[in-house]
């Protein structure tokens, strides 16, 4: 039990409210204070988050806490303030019109089962700006923008949190005797809870169409509607679920740095851009980022960037390599000093390079490519059969191996250590093996 | 000597939780992912939160809700995502969150040449909700950077209570490169000089919603000093007159760039972030063919740091704006400098990255 509880969560002093007579949004205001002084809490206990409209209104008539944020977003503000202090109660006042701009929130968070609680203002329209139709407006209702009557299916905002999972659900009146003792159930709820609070605006709703309590209660009945709890679950809130992954991750390795430290020599003296074009599942990229770490352990710099398209299991793979003495400026290849064609996906993507290629650099190509357009020495790459089972699944650690050995600008060495260094140890294995094999063969 | 390869998402993501952040909320889009998988993955470990939520709205949502209740957080995003970010980047603005906000930005419009390096939105960031408010952003040009101006960004949002944007790019997210030993960590030896930004906040500190008995409201609406609605001209002219004051008047604080002078240099070559490199790669060539040129990278593009630039701009008859766009910080220095001096842009737009080359020859134009 708190120290101080309050004899009324209402802050008085701003009332009356601001709301049209007959409007019954104080109506629910009333039964919020209610649950609030039938659970006692403190008043720095609770969150009120309001979203717009008439119901935004209503973050100041309360003692607690209040965010008053935008139309549609209460739940997602709501939703973020408890995952930061989850010993706090939030509760969100939304109404219809919220509920329909911000569906997508509202279906998700009863996905989640994120720990707010949803009081909707369900009064069929927009009160604030002038009585509009809204997502629960009943079909051929007259609103200032339906003319001849509504002709759209209206939204069972209820049955949408049911059935997306919400972990308590209820339907009710704003006139329910028993509102009080459904919204503090809903609040104590550990998931999602959302109360579909049915309601009149006598402003507008009310005037245009023939609908009072009791043929809001018959429009109920004809929609086969039921008021009350319509789902109560056992799923635990996001909040509770994500304490314990925070637990279970408290003591895994954190974001540390990969050391690399200078155990080899090199004799280059100017950038190299190096090109690596091949296809989806040649582990081009891998190689790449063996040349560049090889380079980096050998005191050189080097930047690499990764090219495939989003639909990453097919099409070209290409690595783009620039290794340099001094820290890499430009990142980008324009006219690459060597460019391996591995696979015909990779030679069709860099075309534009190998284009702008002349005598002054090579271009390596593997077997049945077929002919390159370009001005630059071209070499097959040729690897003796029978230095791996499969030349063609191994083909890009072969060819950085290769490369390694003709640019000569780092020793074999350097090669290894960054496969030690940078690969998961299965990979590491096999590749060193390769990498075995081809100095063997040499 | 040691180093380590790291792209810039990582580097963004350690800046973050070393200034830090405990709660981040993103949608996945590249070229910003990496920063969402690096969070998620390392914010429970520290006991904060991280999320991917149904959609960019959503994702500033919770940021500005935990920051409500006391977070310091973060979220990270491209340009379809800061389109949809946009109502709720005002509400921060209005509520005084602080709230740091990195745009990978891609080519666009829309969809775009997905997903391709530009600087396109760096207007888009300055303007991008209703009302005209200023904003802070700040932009890195290479790794080592981008750890250090994330830090900075956290520093001055709290300073500020205010948005704070990490203007980056793909290139610099998504190429991994070798960087010396700490050059991205609390450690590191090589961290710039720059001036240290205060860290009492500018105005009244932002008391998160806590169960201690005391009681706080937040809200979009023009409010008084109770966080209440109010209509009142007065108190709306004096709130409003303060969110804008609050940055504006501290241009100079808020002020960073590099200036790299030349004695007798007529020419300036100014530019920020992934394009700055090919500057200084392109100063580099010029100044060994004896070229006399000077050179300024703008880290804080907004609010513009108009006196360090004109400071800048001694004996300068000419300046070279390279920027992946169609000049949309030229226009900013444009209205700055008097109509004598000759401005030349050497803009792209087409994926591929202003060459040093290009700003040679625009330099000999
Ligand atoms: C993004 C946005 N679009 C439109 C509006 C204008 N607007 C203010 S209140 C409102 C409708 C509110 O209706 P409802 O949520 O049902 O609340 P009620 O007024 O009925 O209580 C609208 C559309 C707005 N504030 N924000
Ligand atoms: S317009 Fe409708 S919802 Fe708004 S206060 Fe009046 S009756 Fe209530
Ligand atoms: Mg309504």
């Amino acid at each position: 039990m708190p120290e101080i509880v309050p004899e009324t969560y209402i802050a008085e002093q701003n009332l009356p409210y601001d709301f049209c007579p007959g409007c019954s949004h104080g109506q629910i205001l009333g039964a919020l204070n209610k649950s609030l002084l039938q659970q006692q809490l403190d008043p720095s206990e609770v969150v009120i988050v309001t979203d717009i409209g008439c119901v935004g209104l209503s973050d100041k008539y309360f003692v607690t806490h209040a965010f008053h944020g935008l139309h549609g977003r209460s739940i997602t503000y709501a939703s973020g303030i408890k995952m930061q202090n989850p010993n706090l109660k939030v509760v969100v006042l939304i109404g219809d019109g919220g509920c329909g701009i911000g569906g997508h929130h509202l279906l998700n968070a009863a996905r989640t089962n994120t720990d707010v609680t949803v009081l909707v203002f369900n009064n069929f329209n927009f009160g604030m700006t002038g009585g509009q139709h809204s997502v629960t407006t009943p079909l051929n209702s007259i609103t200032a923008t339906t003319a001849l009557g509504s002709s759209d299916a209206p939204m069972d905002i209820a049955g949408t949190a049911q059935v997306n999972g919400g972990g308590f659900v209820a339907r009710a009146t704003a006139f329910d005797k028993d509102l009080p003792d459904v919204i503090t159930k809903a609040m104590k709820h550990d998931g999602f809870a959302l109360l579909d609070i049915w309601e009149l605006c006598t402003a507008y709703y009310v005037a245009r169409n023939d609908f009072g309590r009791k043929e809001m209660l018959g429009y109920m009945d004809s929609m086969q509607m039921k008021s009350g709890i319509l789902q109560e679950t056992k799923r635990p809130g996001f909040q509770t679920r994500y304490k314990a992954l925070k637990q279970q991750s408290k003591n895994q390795d954190k974001l540390k740095s990969l050391l690399l430290e200078t155990k080899y020599a090199s004799t280059l003296d100017k950038p190299i851009s190096i090109v690596l074009a091949g296809a989806a599942g040649q582990k081009v990229v891998s190689a790449g980022n063996l040349l560049a770490t090889a380079a980096t352990l050998s005191g050189l710099w080097a930047s690499i960037r990764a090219d495939f398209p989003i639909t990453i299991q097919t099409g070209f793979s290409v690595a783009e390599i620039i290794i340099s003495p001094e820290p890499v400026l430009y990142s980008g290849i324009i006219k690459p000093d060597i460019a391996a064609l591995i696979a015909a996906e990779g030679k069709t993507k860099i075309t534009r390079l190998t284009k702008e290629m002349d005598q002054a650099d090579t271009i390596y190509f593997a077997a049945g490519l077929g002919e390159v357009d370009s001005g630059a020495k071209k070499i097959p790459l040729l690897f003796p059969e029978g230095i791996v089972k499969s030349i063609k699944k191994n083909i890009s650690i072969l060819t950085a191996a290769m490369l390694v050995q003709e640019l000569d600008i780092f020793p074999f060495k350097a090669l290894r250590e960054a496969v030690r260094k940078i690969q998961k140890t299965k990979v590491a294995e096999i590749n060193l093996e390769i990498l075995a094999n081809f100095e063997e063969n040499k | 000597m040691r180093r380590e390869m790291l792209d810039g998402a990582a580097a963004i993501t350690r800046g973050a939780l070393d200034a830090g952040c405990d709660f981040y909320a993103g949608y996945p889009i590249t070229p910003a992912s990496g920063i969402l998988s690096h969070m998620l993955r390392e914010l429970p470990k520290v006991g904060g939160v991280g999320l991917q939520c149904e959609d960019e709205i959503s994702s500033i949502g919770h940021c500005i809700g935990a920051a409500a209740a006391g977070a310091t957080v973060f979220t990270a995003t491209s340009g379809p995502g800061l389109s949809l970010y946009s109502e709720n980047i005002g509400l921060a603005i209005m509520m005084e969150i602080p709230l740091v906000i990195a745009v990978s930005q891609r080519l666009g419009p829309a969809t775009g040449a997905a997903t391709a390096v530009a600087q396109g939105d760096i207007q888009f960031m300055r303007w991008c909700t209703s009302g005209g408010y200023p904003v802070i952003v700040l932009s890195p040009t290479n790794i080592p950077e981008s750890y250090h101006l994330t830090k900075r960004a956290f520093q001055l949002a709290k300073r500020f209570r205010s948005p704070v944007f990490l203007a980056t790019d793909k290139e610099t997210v998504m190429t991994t490169e070798s960087i010396a030993e700490s050059a991205v960590s609390t450690k590191a030896k090589n961290a710039p000089d720059w001036p240290a930004i205060p860290a009492e906040p500018v105005g009244n500190p932002l008391v998160p919603f806590q169960i201690d008995g005391t009681i706080h409201h937040y809200t979009g609406s023009s409010h008084n000093k109770a966080g209440h609605i109010t209509k009142d001209p007065e108190i709306i002219a004096e709130f409003n007159a303060k969110l804008a004051d609050k940055i504006v008047s501290r241009t100079a604080e808020i002020s960073l760039i590099k200036a790299d002078l030349q004695k007798g240099a007529k020419t300036l070559i100014l530019s920020y972030g992934i394009s700055a490199r090919s500057m200084e790669a392109a100063v580099k060539q010029l100044r060994s063919a004896d070229k006399k040129v000077s050179a300024l990278t703008i880290y804080s593009l907004w609010p513009i740091p108009e006196k360090q630039i004109l400071n800048c701009l001694k004996g300068i008859r000419r300046i070279i704006i390279p920027e992946m766009n169609h000049g949309q910080y030229r226009r900013e220095i444009e209205r700055l400098v008097t109509p004598d001096i000759e401005l030349l842009g050497v803009n792209r737009v087409d994926t591929i990255l202003i060459t040093p080359e290009e700003i040679v020859e625009a330099f000999y134009a």
